[in-house]
């Protein structure tokens, strides 16, 4: 099988990282990888901020590129949530039953990343190391759009080397909401502000998540108030073993 | 066009063009499956956890002596009764005070009688629920509000375990024109800090004679 | 939008360390309640099921399920009268309280008279109106607004409310002017205050949870009393409802008495309910209740709602308020914020539609999609959809004509720009990299400059890194 990476365009701007994690952990479990280079964004964005008409195009643009695409994996659980509970709609509502046909053809072969290794792969210990206390934040859209339950935890247990710590009131938003750390700031801070004195508390040196949108906005918070505590994508603790880099 | 036109119009315009979903068939439990013991300490659990005061007698007979001893012990030496109260109820000695046909007591009267005895038409397991529905021994609604304590006897047959199944029962009563009181405990309110705290306007003490068999 | 938007109002509330306290502290008890409840019945999620079809499909043929209403409620005696918005509604209240020489009128909570702010419409016709749930009362006394839809006076704790009562109630109703802050004498107090006003006051008015077009019944859920001591002794009741409160029939009831009290004050049942079926009460049994009611039926930009086949959902909420409770937002900002009788995430899609976006345009915002109300929601109403359609409705009345050049809306459009052209996007990370130095400390940015500085309040901003995934991709060398 032939795996085509969506890496999203916010990955594939600031956090280049992830998506190499991404590349080295399914190579790693013996995958062919490709990337697209059409690609850009889901268009969740502009979707969320209320540019449907911008969203639609980008929906159309995703259609086109993945089109054929056997399997997309996505290191993003709120791009995943985009493409599957919304692109649907979306495309019924404003691009014709053509477009509809088309999205419905591949929304269920994308994968946000710990959902493909557990489901499609089947594996819960992809081999890595990795000697930290880990707190692990479950993004909304992990939890509630994707209801991807524990398949994240799942894998982190079986990282070598990883303590796992609780994070209390683990279901709650961070408070980042895309444009809503902007428009509200005070309040997205205010929500920010306890989920790191939850992160803090638990004891952890690293926060992770499916989600590098959420891992900005709580480690660009722990980083200005000089925590000590850092965020990390899951891809890349998957990524670590103890095997020196190649 | 008048207001109930105008209305009428914009919504039958607003719906236009849309058809309505068909209702598929409900999976919640429309009746229980509890008998026996398992259902009455089903609902006295309920009563209980309302700091409801629960009084379980064996048979219809020993229902004077449990209400003597109620009003006794909530200080009461009067009640009201509805006039359909069966005497076999009543405990001798307590003054019953009573409406007759034609001269309804007052808010006042109602108001300076400490408790108030009924029965009831069902009450519900599951809830803790106890209906009242103006049927027989329970009387109109103010008898039952006005009095700061309730003695309300519950008779086992008139037991069933869900919601469903008692507005199932309520329906004739309803079509009759008749109001219905739902009540689960004495008043209570949440409005400070969420806090539960049981008495604000309507009876702050609430009894339940529950009669076993049928 | 007014100048006064949510983020402003926001702004304020947050400051507030005892208002944040006090929502937290009831939040947090409420959600441990409610989650207790709702899950102990092994059929909560049918019976949610049940509740969101029976909504949606009382929505799709509500002319009908009216008109049916306006029979049965006549039939038994109630005489029906229909409002478009909310002055007809005060005209029709205020005449009537008139028509039977009301000095004053005592009420149950209701939502939709403070929709139509019949309150001061009351007032200004010289009959005065007394709240007589706890919680409104509080928020009248204190000449405040609601902040939450089953709670208003969830932004007070006892100590502030015992304050207010040693203020503001009668003093007989505080023997020896001694006042303790504990809830249960606070509700002692109110019921002493209260108490005289039931007994003599003639005429009532009251909202309505439901009401049953099969057989004219109306449904009042309450916990207190004070509804029963409405509903029961004065001469004259008048309900007011939104159209949207119509259920078509009467076993519909079974499934709502179920799905409110758990989801709203997390109990099995609430400690009281009452149906009432015209004035037939009245007439068969001398004195049982009101000898005369009236219904007003309040459109006031409902039908508009329903108009919109992906708002409609909006008008299937029961008002339990769970929604406020699962919300971090409204937990935070607090329901002043949202400037409404309906707050929180359901405020956020009811006010702005009942309003309008000149007026409430910000609301759509004020979320961060997380999903914990439609998850919580006991009719399933989907939100976070709502809200996103919304956003789009303000966006696009914004954007028309000269609206088009705000700084949002050409941000969107350069960012649309490179989505359609990954060379832009390409060439504008490589201009980022450069512009970005000046900002750039040690990996970090710690101050952007406006639209964007409210993300530095707090949070610093990862530097572009020098290479981009696509130009790491570009440079490896294929594999086999």
């Amino acid at each position: 099988m032939k795996i085509s990476l969506f890496i999203t365009c916010f990955n594939d701007a600031l956090f280049p990282q992830t998506g190499q994690a991404v590349v080295n952990v399914l190579e790693r479990l013996g995958c062919e990888v490709e990337f697209r280079e059409a690609q850009t964004c889901c268009g969740q964005m502009h979707h969320n901020s209320g540019y449907q008409k911008e969203a639609i195009d980008l929906v159309r643009r995703f259609v086109e590129v993945f089109e054929g695409a056997e399997a997309i994996v996505v290191p993003s659980t709120s791009c995943t949530a985009m493409i599957r509970s919304q692109y649907p709609r979306l495309a019924k509502a404003a691009g014709g039953e053509a477009l509809a046909a088309r999205v419905e053809a591949i929304a269920p072969r994308v994968f946000e990343f710990s959902e493909f290794l557990i489901d499609r792969l089947g594996l819960e210990d992809v081999g890595a190391y990795y000697p930290h206390k880990v707190v692990y934040h479950s993004s909304c859209n992990s939890l509630r759009a994707l209801k991807l339950g524990d398949r994240a935890l799942r894998l982190l247990r079986n990282v070598k080397g990883l303590e796992l710590v609780e994070l209390a009131r683990a279901e709650e938003c961070c408070g980042f909401g895309g444009t809503f750390a902007v428009k509200n700031a005070e309040t997205s801070t205010a929500m920010l502000t306890d989920k790191m004195r939850h992160v803090l508390d638990s004891g952890a040196e690293i926060c992770t998540a499916g989600d590098n949108s959420c891992l900005m906005h709580i480690g660009g918070g722990l980083s200005r108030q000089q925590t000590g505590v850092r965020t990390v994508h899951l891809a890349e603790i998957l990524a670590s073993t103890d095997q020196a880099a190649s | 066009m008048n207001a109930r036109d105008a209305i009428l119009a914009n919504i039958r315009s607003a719906l236009a063009g849309s058809t309505p979903p068909v209702l598929p068939p409900f999976a919640y439990r429309r009746a229980g499956e509890m008998t026996g013991e398992e259902l009455r300490a089903r609902f006295l659990d309920r009563l209980a956890d309302y700091n409801v005061h629960i009084v379980r007698l064996r048979n219809e007979a020993e229902i004077p002596a449990a209400l003597a001893d109620r009003l006794a012990a909530n200080g009461a030496t009067r009640y009201v009764a509805p006039a359909d109260l069966p005497s076999a109820w009543r405990p001798a000695g307590v003054e019953a005070l009573e409406e007759v046909d034609g001269a309804p007591l007052s808010h006042a009267q109602l108001e300076a009688t400490p408790s108030v005895v009924t029965g009831c038409a069902l009450a519900v397991a599951e809830t803790g629920t106890v209906v009242l529905d103006a049927g027989s021994h329970q009387g109109r609604r103010a008898l039952t509000l006005l009095p700061d304590h309730h003695v309300c006897v519950v008779f086992e047959h008139q037991l069933v375990e869900t919601i469903p199944e008692a507005l199932q029962n309520l329906i004739g009563a309803v079509r009759d024109g008749r109001p219905l009181t739902f009540f689960s405990g004495p008043s209570a309110t949440a409005d400070i800090e969420f806090d539960r705290v049981v008495g604000v306007h309507g009876p702050r003490r609430l009894d339940v004679l529950f009669v076993q068999g049928d | 939008m007014t100048a006064l938007d949510f983020t402003a109002r926001a702004r304020t509330s947050l400051r507030d360390s005892q208002l944040r306290r006090n929502i937290a502290k009831a939040t947090s008890t409420i959600r441990a309640k409610t989650a207790r409840v709702a899950g102990e019945l092994p059929d909560w999620e049918a019976l949610r099921d049940a509740g969101q079809a029976i909504k949606r499909q009382t929505m799709a043929e509500l002319d009908r399920h009216l008109v049916a209403l306006e029979a049965s409620v006549t039939a038994a005696g109630g005489v029906v009268h229909w409002a478009r918005d909310a002055a007809e509604a005060r005209t029709i209240i205020v005449g009537l309280a008139r028509q039977y020489q009301a000095g004053s009128v005592i009420k149950i909570k209701s939502m939709t008279t403070d929709e139509v702010e019949l309150n001061p419409a009351l007032s200004a016709a010289g009959i005065t109106p007394y709240e007589t749930d706890l919680a409104d009362m509080i928020v009248q006394m204190a000449k405040e607004k609601p902040s939450h839809l089953l709670v208003p006076a969830i932004h007070k704790n006892r100590a502030e409310i015992r304050d207010l009562f040693l203020r503001e109630l009668d003093p007989a109703a505080i023997p020896g002017g001694r006042l303790d802050a504990d809830p249960s004498s606070l509700a002692k107090a109110a019921r002493a205050h209260l108490r005289a006003k039931f007994l003599s006051t003639k005429v009532a008015i009251s909202g309505a949870n439901f009401a049953i077009a099969e057989t004219g019944s109306v449904v009042i859920v309450e916990s207190e009393g004070n509804g029963r001591m409405c509903l029961t002794l004065p001469d004259v009741l008048i309900s007011i409802m939104g159209v949207e409160k119509v259920l078509p029939k009467w076993e519909h009831l079974e499934v709502f008495l179920q799905l409110l009290p758990r989801s709203a004050t997390g109990e099995r049942m609430n400690p009281y309910t009452s149906v009432w079926t015209g004035n037939r009460a009245a007439e068969a049994r001398a004195g049982d209740g009101p000898q005369v009611f009236h219904l007003v039926l309040l459109d006031n930009g409902r039908s508009k709602i329903l108009a919109d086949e992906v708002t409609r959902d909006t008008l299937n909420c029961i008002r339990c308020s769970r929604c406020l409770n699962v919300c971090p937002v409204y937990e935070r900002a607090g329901g002043h914020a949202y400037d409404s009788m309906y707050q929180g995430p359901i405020g956020a899609i009811v006010t702005p539609q009942l309003r309008g976006f000149e007026e409430a345009g910000s609301l759509p915002f004020a979320s961060t999609l997380c999903g914990a109300c439609q998850e919580a929601c006991p009719v399933r109403i989907p939100i976070p959809n709502i809200l996103t359609h919304l956003r789009a409705k303000v966006v696009a009345e914004k954007r028309q004509g000269l609206g088009a050049l705000n700084g949002e809306n050409l941000a969107m459009q350069a960012a649309k720009a490179m989505f359609d052209h990954p060379t832009l996007l390409a060439m504008a990370l490589a201009a980022g990299r450069i512009g970005q130095a000046p900002l750039v400390r040690d990996g970090r940015v710690t101050h952007l400059p406006p639209p964007l500085s409210g993300w530095s309040l707090s949070r610093d901003f990862p530097a572009l890194p020098p290479e981009s995934f696509r130009d790491w991709w570009a440079k490896r060398e294929p594999r086999s």
